[in-house]
């Protein structure tokens, strides 16, 4: 019964001095798909994220990853039952290079991250597999450089390579098209499809485009709480969601093969 | 330069340099070397500043100070016991004060040496006010008299290099590796699945080994252990050394305790000893107004600044 869901997130309240940021949100992320969480700037998705990956404790609510109730859990201990997170603003290690970036993650479960008297000679044996991971997301000519010189789309990318290397069950990614060009953006998406085969993946995303080709589920999260769940076709047409996010006017509708317009829009550029 | 050159060439000049100098200052300048070392494998590599390092240099120096007096080792059994004392008290505060972020660390770290300094100041065992005096430096394993200077010398040019080459491995094995994800971007390693306060006190446990073992050979060099050692100027002329030298490189912290302690001894010989404080704190103005990384972080930039200026002088072909 449970195993239809990789993660459920029941009633997830989250109390920041003053406001409630998140309020109430449940959510619940099929096996297999490409689940977006979308929603305008400060709707909580972010904050959303932090309390899936206990990087915030909830103020209230449940969370179950496999069925198996996972919210007492720690940020690390969540990392390695299988459910990994990449941030908002990119996150790599600068000071190490590009190769080191994706053996860090291929390191752990070798059991010799304490072994501090053993030269580090020893990890060339993962220079293989980190090579291969960079190849994956057409890195791997970077391998040697500085990770702080790569560009932003570049990061990213070496972000997306890093985190693959844990080989999780279910991906979460806080915007990996944020700040990118028309190509970085076309060659994330389709990064994340190639990676939807192996493993299921939760999205915030701002570009409608990207969420429109690649999500199976959305969830439109709007002032901390649940506007809307459902396949595009339902979100899109729910009247709520096109007064919050369009500008469009309802003859434009259906215009582009069965895509509702919105999908050229970018929510950034609408508050609420 | 090649760097294997560099460091053979530093090996020779520190076997003949108790030629030319005299060598308790050299030793001296060696022992401070370690401990700054010890704490830049904290600050410049694990990314945690402590204000309380003087309570591991403190805890080695009275520990072995003690052990030897009252116990009559051999020395290199007092060093090894002064040493599991400071990483001990290390595993303890560790322990305590990892949990805590930046200045939180700082305070924590310095409310804890305090502490130590009391228990020292206080303890029966310790000499209160006027410390351990007239420690034996002993015999090393039975046979080499170590009241001659020479021989205390290459001992403490040994428990240096020594040393040296543990932090130089910790920083370059695989926990090296995760030390510095960790320090460049916590939170993302805590993604990949890393428990970082565990590698965080592993780093600190080293590192307060370390001082300690520097404090147990400066107690076997002077055969004195005082509250000089556990005072906090001690835990600031620390940061200053390797701030100095230049942190997270790994001469610097050498470098910046032969500065210091050559400041310290050029003023305290003369009518000047009251400006000691006061000369160090300008060069630590200076050091952070002209070498941000440091003389050793420094000195490549200069080296490239140099020779880009020279090739820009040079005729265009
Ligand atoms: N640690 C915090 N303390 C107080 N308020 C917070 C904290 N973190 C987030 N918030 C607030 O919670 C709300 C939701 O923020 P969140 O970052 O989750 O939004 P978001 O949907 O990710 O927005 P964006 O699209 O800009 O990334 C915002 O109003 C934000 O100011
Ligand atoms: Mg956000």
């Amino acid at each position: 019964m449970t195993t239809d869901y990789v993660l459920e997130a029941r009633g997830l309240i989250k109390a920041f001095k003053g406001f409630t940021a998140v309020d109430n949100v449940s959510l619940n992320v099929r096996r297999g798909d490409i689940h977006a969480l979308i929603g305008p700037n400060g709707a909580g998705k972010t904050t959303v994220f932090n309390l899936l990956t206990k990087f915030l404790s909830p103020t209230r609510g449940q969370l179950l990853f496999n069925g198996r109730d996972i919210t007492s859990l720690s940020p690390d201990r969540i990392a390695r039952i299988g459910m990994v997170r990449s941030f908002q603003i990119s996150a790599v290690f600068p000071d190490l290079s590009v190769l080191e970036n994706v053996r860090v993650a291929l390191q752990r479960h070798r059991g010799d991250s304490f072994f501090f008297w053993r030269s580090e000679t020893s990890l060339a044996s993962l220079n293989g597999r980190a090579l291969e991971l960079l190849e994956s997301v057409g890195l791997a000519a970077f391998a040697p450089h500085r990770a702080a010189d790569l560009s932003y789309g570049r990061k990213r990318a070496l972000e997306i390579a890093t985190t693959l290397a844990l080989e999780p069950e279910l991906l979460l990614l806080d915007e990996p098209t944020q700040g990118m060009g028309h190509e970085d953006i076309d060659a994330v998406a389709e990064l994340i499809r190639s990676v939807n085969r192996q493993c299921t993946v939760l999205m915030v995303e701002h570009n409608l485009k990207v969420v429109a080709d690649l999500s199976d589920r959305i969830t439109v999260l709007q002032r901390g709480t649940v506007l809307i769940e459902g396949d595009y076709q339902t979100v899109s047409a729910d009247p709520q969601v096109r007064a919050a996010y369009m500008g469009v006017d309802e003859s434009e509708d259906g215009q582009t093969s069965g895509r509702p317009a919105i999908a050229a829009g970018r929510m950034q550029e609408i508050r609420v | 330069m090649n760097k294997r050159t560099l460091y053979c060439a530093l090996v020779v000049l520190a076997l003949l340099a108790p030629l030319a100098v005299y060598p308790v200052f050299l030793m001296k300048v060696l022992c401070f070397g370690l401990f700054a070392c010890a704490f830049n494998l904290l600050l410049g590599f694990g990314g945690l500043l402590s204000f309380g390092h003087a309570a591991f240099l403190g805890t080695g120096a009275y520990v072995t100070g003690y052990a030897m007096s009252t116990w009559g080792l051999t020395p290199e059994i007092g060093l090894l016991v002064g040493t599991l004392a400071s990483a001990a008290l290390g595993l303890v505060y560790g322990a305590l004060a990892v949990r805590r972020e930046g200045i939180y660390f700082a305070m924590v770290t310095l409310a804890l040496a305090q502490l130590m300094f009391f228990v020292y100041l206080q303890a029966p065992f310790t000499g209160g006010e006027d410390g351990l005096q007239g420690i034996p430096r002993g015999q090393l394993l039975g046979v080499v008299d170590l009241q001659s200077n020479m021989a205390m010398y290459y001992l403490v040019l040994a428990i240096f290099s020594g040393g040296f080459l543990l932090i130089h491995r910790t920083i370059h094995s695989p926990f090296g590796q995760v030390l510095k994800a960790i320090r460049d971007n916590e939170a993302r390693a805590i993604s990949l699945g890393y428990q970082v306060d565990r590698y965080k006190l592993l780093v600190f446990v080293i590192s307060a080994a370390l001082a300690g073992l520097a404090g147990a050979t400066k107690t076997l060099v002077f055969q004195l252990a005082s509250l000089n050692d556990v005072h906090w100027l001690m835990s600031g002329e620390v940061v200053l050394m390797t701030l100095v030298g230049g942190m997270g490189t790994f001469l610097g912290p050498l470098v910046g305790a032969g500065v210091l302690v050559s400041v310290e001894h050029a003023l305290s010989s003369g009518t000047l000893g009251a400006y000691v404080h006061v000369a160090m704190g300008m060069i630590f103005v200076l050091c952070v107004l002209l070498f941000r990384r440091g003389i050793v972080g420094e000195f490549p930039h200069l080296v490239s600044k140099l020779a880009k200026g020279i090739r820009r002088r040079l005729p265009m072909r």
